[in-house]
C-alpha cells in the first residue's frame, strides 16, 4: 500500500493560475471557521468579508487575464482544468455578482436566525462551484462544480427557515435539481462510453480521429441528449422549467438574485463548454434542439409572465425567456462550433449574461426592499405608487425594466443587439425574429410593473420605505451600470470577444 | 463619409449640440426643486428655445442647391462593431428637424401640464432629443436607437397625463410600435451583416451601405419590409393604424407631439431607410403597387371614418390617417414633384394637424368635452378662437393660398405621371376633406350657441402666442413655398437619381421637371384651379414613355 502510495505521481498544479478559485473556497472555509470559534461579528462584517473574498478572487481573475491575453490559453491540473479568458471572465462576472448579492444580503438578514457565517459561506462556495463549471476541462470536473453550486443553492433557497415557501421552494429545487443531475451524470457516462474518456481536450482528439461521425452513433447522441437534459434544467430553458418560478418566488430575494445571476451564467458557461467546445463534431444534432428550446422558452417565457400577478413570479418567468435569448446566441455559436473562425455567439453569449447579471441583482434589490415594506409580499399591488414615495427607487426600478425589455441606451438593448447579431451573422432569420417578437410580449409585462410603480397612489396609511444603505448603493451602482454599459459598451464588447480563445 | 463630407460645416458640431441639448436640460429639470415648478419650466422653456435657435442657425448656413448631407458629424463610437456617432442633415430632413425644434418650445411654452411638471418637462424634452435624433442619424444603429426610445418617453407621457382610457392607450401604443421595431432591429443588423459581404468590413453606416453595398434582388426585399413594417406602424398606413386615434384621443394635448412630429419619423423612414438604401425594393412593382393602393385606401378610409365621428379629436386623428396616405402617395410615385411634394406636406401636416389638435385640446380645457354635439355658435362668442380655427382648418383641406395645398398639389401632379388611377381615387381625398373639416366647422361653430356654449371664453393672450407662428408659416408656406422647395429639391433629385441608377427607374428630363414646378408655383401664386395644370401633365407624359 505505502509503496503505492510513494509511486503515485500527483500532477503539476500551478497553484498561481488557481488562485481565484483558491480565494473563493478559503474564504468560504476562513468565514466557517473564524464564524464558529469567534463571538458574533459586529452588523456588516459578515457581508464585507464575502465581499472582501469575492473581490479579491475578481482581482486576480483579472491578473490571470492578463496573463491569458499574452501568453494564451492552457490547462491545468493535468488537463482537469481550463486556463482562458472563457473561464476567467466568468469568474470575474460570478465574483462581481457575489459582492452585489453580499451588499443585499446583509441587511436581508439583520434580525433573523440565519444572521451569521453560514449564509455568507454558501454564496462564496457556490460561487467557487460556478468557477469549476466554467473552467472544467472534464466532464466530471464540470459535474463537481455543478454540484458544489447546486447543493449551495438548495440550502440557500431554503434557508428562510420562518417561511414555508422558502422550505418548499429548497425542497422543490432539490428534488428536481437531483434528477436532472442524475440525467447530466449519466449524459457523461454514455459520452464516456462512446469515446473512452471524460476529458474535454481528450475527447476532442478521439471524436477528431476514431470515432466514425458518418454513421450516427447512437450512444454518444443518447449522451448528448441527456447532458442537454441536465444543462436545459441548469440554465431553466423550457420545458425543463417548471421548478423556476416557484422557486424563485419562494426563496430569499437575495437568493433569487443570486440564482438568476450567477446559476445562470454559470449554466450557461458549462452549456458552451459542453456543446461548443467539447462536442462540436455533434453540432449538428444538437443545435436543433437548442433551436427548439429557444424557442419554447422565449414563447414560454414571455406570454405566461403577462398572466401572473406577482413580481417575483414575473421576473421567474422573464428569465424564462431572457434564457431563451441566450439560448439564440448558443444556437449561433453552435453553427460555427469547432471552427477556426468561432463567429460571435459565444462572446454575444458572454456579454448578455455580464450585462443580464447586474440588471437583475438590480430588479431584486429593489424587489426586497418593496417586499420587506410590504411585509412579504411581493405582488404587483406593493409596488402601487412606489413613485410617489421613493422616486429614486422607483427610478432606477425602471431603468433595470426598461434594460430588460430591451430599450436603447440600456445594456439590455446591448445585450440583445449582441445576441441578434450573432445569429444574424449565421443566417438564423427565423429565431432572430421570433426572439424579438416575444421581447415585445415581454416588455408588455414590464410595462404592466412600471405603470403600477408610476400611476398608482399607495395606500393610505404607507410608513416612508427603508432603503438600507448597502442595498441603496447596490442600486445605485446596478442602475448606473446598467446606463453606461448602455451607452458606451465598446470595452466590454472587447472583452467579450476576447473569450472565444478558449483552451482545449 | 467623402460623399457626406461636401457641404456646409460650421467648425462646430451643431447637429450634436441640438440633439444634446435637449438630453442636458432634462436632467438638469430633474434636478429643480420640486415646490417650484416654474423653474423647471423656464428651464425646459429655455433650453427648447435654444434648441430653436440653433435651428434657425442651421437654416440659415445651410446651403441651397446642395444635394448631400451638410453640417457632418461622425464619431467613433462602439468600434467593434462599427457603429458610429455619425450625423447630418440634407434638404429631405432639414425641415423635418425644424418643424420638431420649433414645435417643441411652443407646446412648452403653450401648455401647462398641471401637475409634476418635473417629469413632464424631463420626458419632454428626452423626446425632442429622440425626434431630433431620428431625423439626423446617419447611422442605421443610431436610428434606431433614437426611433426605439422615443416610444419610453411617449409612453410615459400618454400614460401619465393622458385622459380617462390613458393606460390601455399607452400600452397599445407602445406595444404596437415596438412590435414594429422588432422586425426592424433584425432588418438592421441583416443589412449591415449581408453588405459586408460586398464591403469588406463591418458597418452600420448609412451612407457607406446605400452607396457601397450590393444585396441580391430578394434579399433586398426582405429587408427592406423589415424596415417598412416598423414605419408602416408609425406612419401609420391603413391596416395597421388602430393604435393612432386611441392614442390621439387620450394623449391630452401630446397628440400635438403625435401628429406634428412622431407620425413623420414613419414617412421619413420609409424614405431615408427604404427608398435610399433599397431602391430596387422600394421600386419593384409589389411593393410600389402595395404601398400606393394602402395609401389610397388610407386617403378614402381616413376621410370616411373622420367624416363619421362625433368626437373633435377623433376626426381630426381619422383626417391624419388620410393624409398620411397622401405622403405615402407622393413617396411612393417616384417623381420628383411628388417626393418633393411629399417631403413638403410633412412638414405641413404636422404644422396644420398639430395647430389643428392644439386648438381642440383648449377647446376640451374650456369645455371638458370634446363631442362636436356639445358646442354651438362658438363664433358668436368667440371669433377670434374661430377664426384661428378656420385658418388652420383651411390649410389642413388644402386650399390654395396656404400650405397644405402646395404638398398635396405637388404629390398629386407628381403621382399622376406614374400612378394615375391611385391619383384620380385619392385626388377625391381633397373633396372629403372638406366635407368632414366644413361640417364639423358648420356644427361647431356657426349657429345660436347654446347656455353651455355661450360661456365659451376668447383666444388667451399666450393660446395666441403659441398659435400665431402656426398660422405665420402655413400662411408664409402657403403664398412663397420656394425658399422651402428650393432647399427640398436637390436631395430629392439626387435621392431619385440614386434610384435611377440602381432601378429601371426612368424619369423625365430635369429641365422639364423643373420648369413644371416653376410653372407649379405661378399656378399656385394665381390660384388657379387643378384641371388645368392636370391636362398640362398629360401633354408631358409622351415624354416619358
Amino acid at each position: 500500500m505505502l509503496a503505492q502510495v510513494d509511486t503515485f505521481v500527483g500532477p503539476e498544479v500551478n497553484w498561481f493560475a488557481l488562485s481565484p478559485l483558491i480565494a473563493l473556497v478559503a474564504g468560504a472555509l476562513l468565514m466557517m471557521l473564524a464564524g464558529a470559534l469567534t463571538p458574533r461579528w459586529p452588523n456588516g462584517l459578515y457581508a464585507l468579508a464575502c465581499a472582501t473574498t469575492a473581490g479579491t478572487a475578481g482581482a486576480l481573475a483579472m491578473v490571470q487575464w492578463d496573463d491569458i491575453t499574452d501568453n494564451g490559453p492552457t490547462t491545468l491540473v493535468a488537463g482537469a482544468v481550463a486556463f482562458d479568458t472563457f473561464s476567467m471572465f466568468v469568474t470575474i462576472l460570478i465574483c462581481v455578482s457575489i459582492i452585489l448579492v453580499a451588499m443585499l444580503a446583509d441587511d436581508y438578514l439583520r434580525g433573523t436566525p440565519n444572521d451569521g457565517p453560514e449564509i455568507y459561506a454558501l454564496l462564496l462556495t457556490a460561487g467557487a462551484g460556478g468557477v469549476v463549471m466554467a473552467s472544467a476541462n472534464d466532464l466530471i470536473v464540470l459535474f463537481l462544480g455543478l454540484e458544489t453550486l447546486s447543493l449551495a443553492l438548495y440550502v440557500l433557497a431554503a434557508s428562510n427557515r420562518r417561511s414555508n415557501r422558502s422550505g418548499e421552494s429548497g425542497i422543490k429545487y432539490f428534488v428536481l435539481g437531483g434528477f436532472a443531475s442524475a440525467f447530466f451524470l449519466y449524459g457523461i457516462a454514455l459520452v464516456y462510453g462512446a469515446t473512452g474518456t471524460t476529458n474535454i481536450s481528450e475527447m476532442v482528439v478521439a471524436l477528431q480521429n476514431t470515432v466514425d461521425l458518418e454513421t450516427p452513433d447512437g450512444l454518444a447522441l443518447a449522451g448528448v441528449a441527456l447532458l442537454l437534459v441536465g444543462l436545459g434544467f441548469k440554465v431553466a430553458a423550457v420545458p425543463f422549467h417548471i421548478w423556476t418560478p416557484d422557486v424563485y418566488q419562494g426563496a430569499p430575494s437575495p437568493v433569487t438574485a443570486f440564482m438568476a445571476s450567477v446559476a445562470k451564467a454559470a449554466a450557461f458557461a458549462a452549456m458552451l463548454r459542453v456543446l461548443v467546445i467539447a462536442l462540436p463534431f455533434y453540432r449538428d444534432d444538437w443545435r436543433p434542439v437548442i433551436w427548439v428550446l429557444a424557442l419554447l422558452s422565449l414563447l414560454v417565457g414571455s406570454v405566461v409572465a403577462v398572466v401572473q400577478t406577482d413580481v417575483k413570479r414575473m421576473l421567474a418567468y422573464s428569465s424564462i425567456s431572457h434564457a431563451g435569448f441566450l439560448l439564440v446566441g448558443v444556437e449561433a455559436a453552435g453553427h460555427t462550433a469547432g471552427e477556426l473562425d468561432p463567429g460571435s455567439g459565444m462572446s454575444a453569449v458572454m456579454l448578455y449574461l455580464m450585462l443580464y447579471s447586474v440588471m437583475v441583482i438590480g430588479s431584486f434589490a429593489v424587489v426586497l426592499v418593496v417586499q420587506r415594506h410590504a411585509g412579504g409580499d411581493s405582488s404587483i399591488e406593493a409596488f402601487r405608487g412606489l413613485s410617489m414615495r421613493r422616486p429614486a427607487i422607483a427610478t432606477a426600478f425602471t431603468v433595470f425594466l426598461l434594460a430588460q425589455a430591451g430599450v436603447p441606451f440600456t445594456s439590455g438593448f446591448i445585450a440583445k443587439f449582441g445576441v441578434i447579431q450573432a445569429a444574424v451573422d449565421v443566417d438564423s432569420y427565423a429565431i432572430a425574429v421570433i426572439a424579438m417578437v416575444s421581447a415585445v410580449i415581454a416588455a408588455f409585462v414590464y410595462l404592466r410593473i412600471m405603470l403600477t410603480v408610476w400611476t398608482g397612489t399607495p395606500a393610505e396609511n404607507s410608513e416612508p420605505i427603508r432603503v438600507p444603505l448597502a442595498v441603496g448603493v447596490t442600486i445605485a451602482g446596478a442602475a448606473v451600470f446598467t446606463l453606461f454599459a448602455g451607452i458606451i459598451p465598446g470595452w466590454l464588447i472587447d472583452a467579450t470577444d476576447t473569450v472565444t480563445q478558449y483552451a482545449r | 463619409m467623402i460623399l457626406a463630407a461636401d457641404g456646409a460645416s460650421l467648425g462646430f458640431p451643431i447637429l450634436t449640440a441640438i440633439v444634446v441639448l435637449p438630453v442636458i436640460a432634462a436632467v438638469l429639470v430633474l434636478f429643480t426643486p420640486r415646490r417650484n415648478p416654474e423653474y423647471a419650466q423656464l428651464l425646459a422653456g429655455a433650453a427648447t428655445v435654444g434648441t430653436a435657435a440653433l435651428t434657425i442657425w442651421l437654416l440659415s448656413s445651410f446651403e441651397t442647391g446642395e444635394a448631400g448631407f451638410q453640417f457632418v458629424s461622425k464619431q467613433t463610437w462602439i468600434e467593434p462593431w462599427g457603429i458610429s456617432w455619425h450625423l447630418g442633415v440634407d434638404g429631405i430632413s432639414l425641415f423635418l428637424v425644424a418643424l420638431t425644434a420649433f414645435i417643441f418650445p411652443l407646446v412648452i411654452i403653450g401648455i401647462d401640464p398641471e401637475r409634476e411638471h418635473k417629469s413632464y418637462l424631463a420626458w419632454m424634452l428626452l423626446l425632442e432629443a429622440g425626434v431630433l435624433g431620428t431625423f439626423l442619424s446617419l447611422d442605421l444603429f443610431m436610428f434606431f436607437l433614437f426611433f426605439e426610445i422615443i416610444i419610453v418617453p411617449m409612453y410615459f407621457l400618454v400614460a401619465g397625463w393622458g385622459h380617462e382610457e390613458r393606460e390601455y392607450a399607452a400600452t397599445k401604443f407602445f406595444l404596437y410600435t415596438m412590435f414594429g421595431s422588432a422586425f426592424m432591429l433584425v432588418g438592421v443588423v441583416a443589412t449591415a451583416v449581408i453588405a459586408r459581404n460586398s464591403l469588406g468590413y463591418l458597418t452600420f453606416d448609412l451612407i457607406e451601405i446605400a452607396e457601397g453595398a450590393n444585396f441580391a434582388t430578394s434579399t433586398g426585399r426582405w429587408l427592406f419590409f423589415a424596415f417598412a413594417i416598423a414605419f408602416a406602424v408609425k406612419v401609420p398606413i391603413v391596416p395597421v393604424h388602430t393604435w393612432l386615434p386611441l392614442s390621439h384621443t387620450q394623449a391630452g394635448h401630446r397628440s400635438v407631439i403625435l401628429a406634428g412630429v412622431l407620425l413623420k419619423l414613419g414617412s421619413y423612414g420609409l424614405v431615408r431607410f427604404g427608398i435610399y438604401l433599397f431602391p430596387e425594393a422600394a421600386f419593384w412593382d409589389f411593393t410600389r403597387y402595395l404601398f400606393l393602393t394602402l395609401a389610397v385606401i388610407g386617403i378614402i378610409y381616413g376621410a370616411i371614418a373622420a367624416t363619421m365621428q362625433p368626437d373633435l379629436k377623433m376626426l381630426v386623428a381619422y383626417s391624419s390617417v388620410a393624409h398620411m396616405g397622401f405622403i405615402i402617395l407622393g413617396t411612393f410615385a417616384f417623381t420628383e414633384q411628388g417626393l418633393t411634394g411629399a417631403t413638403l406636406q410633412n412638414v405641413n401636416h404636422g404644422v396644420s394637424t398639430g395647430a389643428l389638435f392644439l386648438l381642440v385640446g383648449w377647446m376640451y380645457e374650456r369645455q371638458h368635452t370634446r363631442m362636436i354635439a356639445d358646442f354651438n355658435g362658438i363664433q358668436t362668442v368667440a371669433p377670434i378662437f374661430a377664426a384661428g380655427f378656420m385658418i388652420v382648418m383651411l390649410s389642413s383641406i388644402g386650399v390654395p393660398g396656404l400650405n397644405g395645398f402646395v404638398g398635396e398639389f405637388l404629390i398629386l401632379l407628381g403621382s399622376w405621371d406614374t400612378a394615375r388611377w391611385w391619383t384620380i381615387v385619392g385626388a377625391t381625398g381633397v373633396i372629403l376633406a372638406a366635407l368632414y373639416l366644413l361640417w364639423a366647422y358648420q356644427r361647431t361653430f356657426h349657429g345660436v350657441p347654446d347656455e353651455k356654449s355661450k360661456t365659451f371664453p376668447e383666444l388667451k393672450v399666450r393660446e395666441a402666442a403659441v398659435l400665431l407662428p402656426f398660422i405665420a408659416v402655413i400662411v408664409f408656406t402657403g403664398v412663397y413655398p420656394k425658399p422651402l422647395l428650393d432647399r427640398i429639391n436637390p436631395s430629392v433629385d439626387a435621392l431619385l437619381e440614386h434610384v435611377e441608377e440602381r432601378t429601371d427607374l426612368v424619369r423625365p428630363e430635369p429641365e422639364i421637371s423643373q420648369e413644371q414646378l416653376e410653372r407649379a408655383q405661378i399656378e399656385l401664386e394665381e390660384e388657379h384651379g387643378e384641371e388645368e395644370l392636370s391636362t398640362e401633365e398629360g401633354s408631358d407624359e409622351g415624354e416619358d414613355e
